[in-house]
Parts: structure tokens; C-alpha cells; sequence
């Protein structure tokens, strides 16, 4: 070993050693060795591609906040699937916003588009339900729905609560105008004879401010009952009404009376009208009665000028022609009579003509004259006047009456102001009120106190009549009645003697008795003779003869044979 | 005796050769292919064959795997409500993020250094053997490479990790773990690193001046 040292650098002894074959055969080995890093790296390659080609968009949604969301965990699902991953969360350049950027899958690019809505799905809970109750373990994760457009776009804005509905249901949306949104909200439901078919998908303010403009979404198969003479009513709230058949409670559904709902329904009786079109706008009534009421038509506008008191007439109180409501007040305001310096309360109403149904149409129909005013025209010609009347007597809520006074002068009346001025008439009870003022006016003027001092003075005088009377004439009456009771006393006394005189037992009646007594006697003598001369006539002549009967026994008295000297 | 000087004569220049099976030591003065020991039939060479390209190529295929290894999720945690998806690097933030830093920074050492020190080690020995930097230190290069390859299997702690839990933990709607493509690519790189550096000729730190020259490039 240690002797082969010295020969090692010279040691190539090149004879004959050439072998190109080995060469050609360690080169082979050489390249099959590189296969393995070959394929590595075509592994590499091929997963970078795959990586590549599965990479979808990368859009960037807005949110207010970023609660529940995580950098490279919350995942973004459509109907659950999951469709991308939030890569990175920021705020924006004016810190008002959070931006969530994600990266959505290949097969997700359509929601790489114009439509698409995002939103974060948490739990909640609503008067309509829960929902997101799986997120309360697994975290929040971001929805999404299509819109259905091939337009690209990478920046949305995040929904802040789910949308109502999502793009693939079937069913048209339609617009219902209201005064006021009453107690709806987005997901408040809309029934079609107590069925849910639809839901609002939306609302907002009017440009003009005045008015709300709801967007209810009706489900497929419903929405072909939505026609166009539908009529949409506020379904929130309990209905009760008291009529003939007793207490009746009325209302959509119980989650109604909370959280609000809108029904819809067509007028009985129509002919079927055709489906309405999407999009379509209706009006949105307060409640059923109003909706299936005829249509109103065109409004009239009235103004009226009343020179009394409205205390109690309020916008919005009813205006009423022969028991029909017509229209209702919308303002009461005061104007100045600068020539009077009176204050009258200038009313303007709004009236609905159509409502008198029938003789409106027939007046149209004969006159051919579309306008309103002239229909007015001639009624005012009639008599008609606005009336202030009380339309309840506890509270003086006042409303006004259209009413006939055939008596009621003459007016002027341009049917082409507007708004039409109705004459108006004095109220039954304003005009029992003026009476009485008037009453009250004119015992006001009856002066009491002149006729109060002048009886003051009669009394005086009275007073001293009656003294007068006291100190003289009383004594003389006195003495006037003393005379008089003397006066009587004899008077008495010669009753007494006339009526001593009168006695049974006195002279002057005995004598009388004897008299009377003798008076018969001779009044029998003589009827005697009187029949005596009857039978026997000639005696007056002859004499008497002996043999006649002298007396008949009855009449035979003391007194009665001296009658001869009589004839 | 040795010691002091530059460097022993090698079996190549005495003409010697050992079987690397048996261990029988003959005598021939070939180059490149020598023939089967007379005792056991195993193929005899003076040094592996192909050794730095062999070695070469493994690592180059690891390192490239070592990409896909990292970036793809090896393991899928599926709980009640969620699932989740880690990475080799985000299982170990994880780990110590939940309160584990010991058990995190074994996972580190053995799936993230290991690899990466392996990756350091073996070019760094290749390129020393190609370039014969005889002057760098030879001892030390060979301890480094006896490290590297004892080290190695320690790096398929992660796999196994991988393994046993995905066979443990099977309870379906509660919790589940789901092996991902990931840990196929880890393990391929634990894999070819170690056939790596056993294809690496240790003898070839040793070997120096332009005695060598001819046999190797060949």
C-alpha cells in the first residue's frame, strides 16, 4: 500500500482502452435518472396550471362591516355551494366602508357579473322566522345570487340584509304606490285569498317625496291572477266590524297583525281582465272595503267659504251629498274679507263624482258635457248648498254637507274656476246659534236698569199711597162700618117685627086664615050657583024651585050657603 | 501514521476493489464496470455509478415537489358546521396559535427544516464534490452528510401525522379528517430526498485531484 504511493499521478498507462460503446451506454443510464425530476416537474407544471385554470375572478364586494368575516376562511356559497373564498378584507380609502376581496372558483364566473348581489349570512331572527342558524357554529359565511347578465363586473355592493328573493324564481314583480309604507317591510308577504304567494322585495320614497312606491314579487303560479283591474290592499291589522250578524274579526293571517301584508284580490263580477305585465303599477288601498270600492275616477276639487266657526272640521273629514260620502276635506284654512273685515274659513275638499254613480253618468250622457263644474252648476241652480253640520254631538266633529235649500237665494257660479266655489249655507246648528244670539242680543237690549230705577220710584210712591191710606182713609172706613152695623142692627130688628108679624100664631095670619077661609066659602057658593044656573037657567028668571037638591053633601061647609047675594 | 500526511493512497490506485455486499475485496485494474464478485454475484464498481447525477436528479425532482408539498393543503378538518383545509405551514400556525408551541415546533423542525437543510446540505455537498474544493473541510462535509441521512426519515413525521389521524378520527357528521393531495407530494419529497442521499458516494468528498477524474465523468 504505502509503495504504490509514488506512481499515482503518472499511473494512466494509455495502451489500448478507447470503449466507445460504454460511453453511448452510460450516457442512457445518465438520461433515464433524469426522467424522475423530469416528471416532477411536469407534476409541478401540471398543478400549476390546474391552479391556473381553476382560478376564477377576483371580485370586490363592499360591506358596512366586516362582522363574521375571515381572511382565507369565510367562504362565499350560492344555494349552499360554495363558490369562492374571501382572500383579503380592507377598508376603503374613506374608511366609511369595508372591502372584502374574494376569489371566486372557475365555475363561478357568472357571478362575476352585472346583477350579482352578495350579502353576509348571520343569524337572524325576524317576526317572519330564523334564518343562518347553521353560521351560529360554522361562522358567517358570504351569499350570492346571479343576475342573470353576461356583463363583467368586479366591484359590487354588499347586501346588508339577504335579498326576499332570488334570481331564479319564477314570477313577476309588480309596483304599488301608497301614501305611506304602514308597517311593511322587505319579506312581508302578500296573499292572494289568505295563500302566500309573493313577498315585498323592496320600497322606497316617491322623487317627489310625496308618496312610497312598494315592489311585491308574486310567485309563478299566482302572479297570473295579478290582472289589471287587481286591486292591492294593506292587509296589516285586525278588521272588526260590528254588524247585523254580530262581532266579526277580520284579518290575512296572524303574522299579519304584527309584521304587515299586503293582499290582492279582483272585483267580483268583472269580466276577466287581461294578466297584468310586469312591472305594472297599481295603487295600494288601506284596507279591503276601500279596494273593491268602483273605481273613484278623476277628483274634483271644491272650495268653500264658510262665515262661521269650523271648530271641529278637520282635513280628512267627510263631505257628504244626500247620505253619500263623496269626497273629503283636505285643507281648512281662514281668509280675510278685507271689505266685511270678516274672517271666513276657506275650505277646499276634494270630491269624487263617479261616486254618485248613476246620475252623473247620466248627465253626462244627456248633456253630453263631461265637465264636472257644469254638473255643479246646475245643482247650485237647484238650491245646492255646503252646510256645516255636526256629525257628532259629543266630540263636534263637524263635516260638510251638500244639501238642497230651495229657498236659499241666488248666487253667482263660474263652473270654470278651479277650484269650483260652492255657495255654502249657514249650519242648522250655527244658524240656531245666531238665533239664539239674536235672542240673547235682544234681551241684551231691554233696559233693565231704567226700568229698574223708575220701579224703584213707582214703589216709593206706592209706599205712600199706602200710608195715605193708612192714617185717613182707614178711620172713616171704620166709622163707615160702624154706621153700616147699626145700620143693620135695625135692620135686623125690623125683620124681627116682620117676622113676629109673619107668625102662624099672630093676629094678622089668624085674620088672614079667616079671611082665606071665607074666601073658600064664597068660592064654593058660587061654583053651586054656578051649576045650579047651568041646570037650571030660567031660575034667573023664575026664582028657585022647592023641589031641587039645595047643596050636593061633599061641599056641604058652614060656609058655603050665603052665595045667593053674590050674582 | 497516516495522520500527518495529504491524503492515503485509494483502492483504486492499489487496484483493489470491495464488494459493497459481502464485503470480499478482489483485485482488478478495470475502469468503469468491473464485473460480479466471484463470492456473492453482486455487481462490484469502484464508486456508485451515476452517483452525483443520480443524486442530482432526486434532489431536483424533491425540490420541485417541495412547491406542490407546501402550497396544497395536506389535511381536511371537517367539524359539525365547518371544514377546514391546512397546509403544512398553516397546520403548524394553528398548532401554536390553539396553545401547542412545543408540539408546533416539532411539526416545524421535522417537516419544514428537515427538508429545507436537506435540500442546503446535499447541493451544498454536490457542488463541493463537482467543483473538488478539496481545501473545504472534508470531516466536517462528511459528518454533515452522515447527519443528512440519518436526519432524513424524521420528515415523515408529518405524513404520518396525516395518517393516523385520518384512520382515528372518523366520527362522519361530528368531526372527520380527510387526507388532501398535499401529503402524496410531501411524502414524495421526504421520499426522494432520502433515496437522494443514499445515492450520494460519500467516498466522492474524499476523492480529489485528476486520479478521479476519468472514472467519473465516464
Amino acid at each position: 500500500m504505502t509503495d504504490a504511493n509514488p506512481p499515482q499521478a503518472p499511473s494512466g498507462p494509455g495502451g489500448d482502452l478507447p470503449e466507445p460503446v460504454a460511453i453511448r451506454r452510460h450516457r442512457w443510464t445518465i438520461s433515464l435518472i433524469w426522467l424522475v425530476p423530469l416528471i416532477a416537474a411536469l407534476i409541478g407544471v401540471s398543478l400549476v396550471v390546474t391552479a391556473w385554470l381553476s382560478a376564477g375572478p377576483q371580485i370586490v364586494i363592499s360591506f358596512q362591516t366586516a362582522q363574521g368575516l375571515t381572511a382565507g376562511k369565510t367562504e362565499v356559497k350560492y344555494k349552499n355551494v360554495v363558490i369562492g373564498k374571501v382572500h383579503r378584507i380592507d377598508l376603503s380609502q374613506d374608511r366609511t366602508k369595508v372591502l372584502v376581496t374574494v376569489d371566486l372558483e372557475k365555475k363561478a364566473e357568472g357571478f362575476a357579473t352585472v346583477g350579482s348581489r352578495f350579502w353576509v349570512v348571520r343569524p337572524r331572527i325576524g317576526l317572519g322566522g330564523i334564518s343562518g342558524l347553521g353560521t351560529l357554529f360554522s361562522g358567517a359565511y358570504i351569499g350570492a345570487d346571479t343576475g342573470g347578465s353576461d356583463e363583467e363586473q368586479t366591484r359590487f355592493n354588499g347586501l346588508e340584509t339577504p335579498p326576499p328573493l332570488t334570481h331564479s324564481e319564477s314570477g313577476r314583480s309588480f309596483l304599488l304606490t301608497s301614501d305611506d309604507l304602514g308597517s311593511l317591510d322587505i319579506g312581508s308577504p302578500v296573499y292572494y285569498r289568505r295563500i302566500q304567494v309573493g313577498r315585498v322585495v323592496a320600497y322606497h320614497l316617491n322623487k317627489d317625496g310625496a308618496g312610497v312606491t312598494v315592489q311585491v314579487f308574486v310567485k309563478a303560479p299566482a302572479d297570473r291572477f295579478v290582472t289589471t283591474d287587481t286591486r292591492f290592499w294593506n292587509a296589516s291589522g285586525v278588521d272588526v266590524s260590528l254588524g247585523a250578524g254580530g262581532l266579526k274579526v277580520n284579518t290575512e293571517s296572524l303574522a299579519t297583525v304584527i309584521s304587515g301584508g299586503i293582499a290582492f284580490l279582483a272585483p267580483a263580477g268583472d269580466a276577466p281582465a287581461s294578466s297584468a305585465p310586469a312591472d305594472a303599477r297599481f295603487r295600494l288601498f288601506d284596507d279591503k272595503t276601500s279596494a273593491m270600492r268602483p273605481p273613484d275616477g278623476p277628483p274634483v276639487a271644491l272650495q268653500m267659504h264658510f262665515h262661521q266657526s269650523v271648530r271641529g272640521l278637520k282635513a280628512g273629514a267627510p263631505v257628504d251629498f244626500l247620505g253619500i260620502d263623496l269626497g273629503k276635506v283636505t285643507s281648512v284654512t281662514l281668509d280675510f274679507d278685507p271689505k266685511t273685515k270678516h274672517f271666513p274659513a276657506d275650505v277646499t275638499a276634494v270630491i269624487y263624482p263617479d261616486r254618485i254613480g248613476k246620475a252623473n253618468q247620466r248627465f253626462e250622457k244627456r248633456t253630453g258635457n263631461t265637465n264636472p263644474g257644469a254638473l255643479l252648476g246646475i245643482l247650485v241652480k237647484h238650491g245646492l248648498r255646503a252646510q256645516l253640520r255636526t256629525g257628532n254631538l259629543l266630540t263636534g266633529q263637524l263635516y260638510v254637507a251638500l244639501d238642497f235649500f230651495p229657498k236659499a237665494p241666488k248666487v253667482a257660479y263660474d263652473p270654470k274656476l278651479k277650484p269650483l266655489v260652492v255657495p255654502t249655507m249657514q249650519g242648522t246648528f250655527g244658524r240656531m246659534q245666531q238665533q239664539l244670539a239674536d235672542i240673547v242680543d235682544k234681551v241684551h237690549k231691554i233696559p233693565f236698569d231704567q226700568i229698574g230705577l223708575r220701579l224703584d220710584d213707582n214703589l216709593g210712591k206706592l209706599d205712600a199711597v199706602l200710608g195715605q191710606l193708612h192714617t185717613k182713609v182707614m178711620p172713616e172706613a171704620t166709622s163707615t162700618l160702624r154706621q153700616a152695623k147699626q145700620t143693620l142692627g135695625a135692620a135686623g130688628k125690623t125683620m124681627h117685627v116682620a117676622n113676629h108679624a109673619l107668625s102662624n100664631d099672630s093676629p094678622l095670619m089668624q085674620n088672614l086664615d079667616q079671611t082665606l077661609v071665607e074666601l073658600r066659602r064664597a068660592a064654593r057658593s058660587l061654583r053651586v050657583l054656578a051649576s045650579y044656573l047651568s041646570l037650571h037657567p030660567e031660575s034667573l028668571l023664575r026664582g028657585r024651585r022647592n023641589d031641587a037638591p039645595s047643596v050636593p053633601p061633599g061641599t056641604h061647609s058652614p060656609t058655603s050657603p050665603p052665595t045667593r047675594s053674590q050674582p | 501514521m497516516s495522520m500527518t500526511r495529504p491524503a492515503p493512497p485509494t483502492a483504486t490506485a492499489l487496484g483493489l476493489i470491495g464488494c459493497h455486499v459481502c464485503g470480499l475485496v478482489c483485485q482488478s485494474h478495470e475502469v468503469g464496470r468491473v464485473g460480479a464478485c466471484p463470492r456473492c454475484g453482486a455487481s462490484l464498481h469502484r464508486r456508485r455509478p451515476d452517483s452525483l447525477a443520480r443524486t442530482w436528479a432526486l434532489l431536483i425532482a424533491a425540490v420541485i415537489l417541495y412547491l406542490p408539498a407546501n402550497i396544497v393543503p395536506v389535511m381536511r378538518t371537517v367539524s359539525l358546521f365547518s371544514s377546514t383545509d391546512n397546509t403544512i405551514l398553516s397546520g403548524i400556525v394553528e398548532l401554536w396559535r390553539v396553545g401547542s408551541p412545543d408540539l408546533a415546533a416539532i411539526v416545524f423542525f421535522a417537516s419544514i427544516m428537515v427538508p429545507v437543510l436537506k435540500f442546503i446540505a446535499l447541493g451544498w455537498l454536490l457542488i463541493s464534490v463537482q467543483r473538488r474544493h478539496a481545501h473545504w473541510p472534508q470531516r466536517q462535509r462528511s459528518r454533515l452528510y452522515r447527519l443528512v441521512e440519518n436526519m432524513g426519515y424524521w420528515s415523515m413525521l408529518d405524513v404520518f401525522v396525516v395518517t393516523l389521524l385520518t384512520g382515528a378520527v372518523q366520527l362522519a357528521p361530528f368531526a372527520q379528517v380527510v387526507p388532501l393531495p398535499g401529503i402524496i407530494w410531501f411524502a414524495l419529497v421526504v421520499v426522494l430526498t432520502m433515496l437522494a442521499s443514499m445515492s450520494f458516494d460519500p467516498r466522492l468528498i474524499w476523492d480529489r485531484g485528476s486520479a478521479m477524474d476519468g472514472k467519473r465523468d465516464d
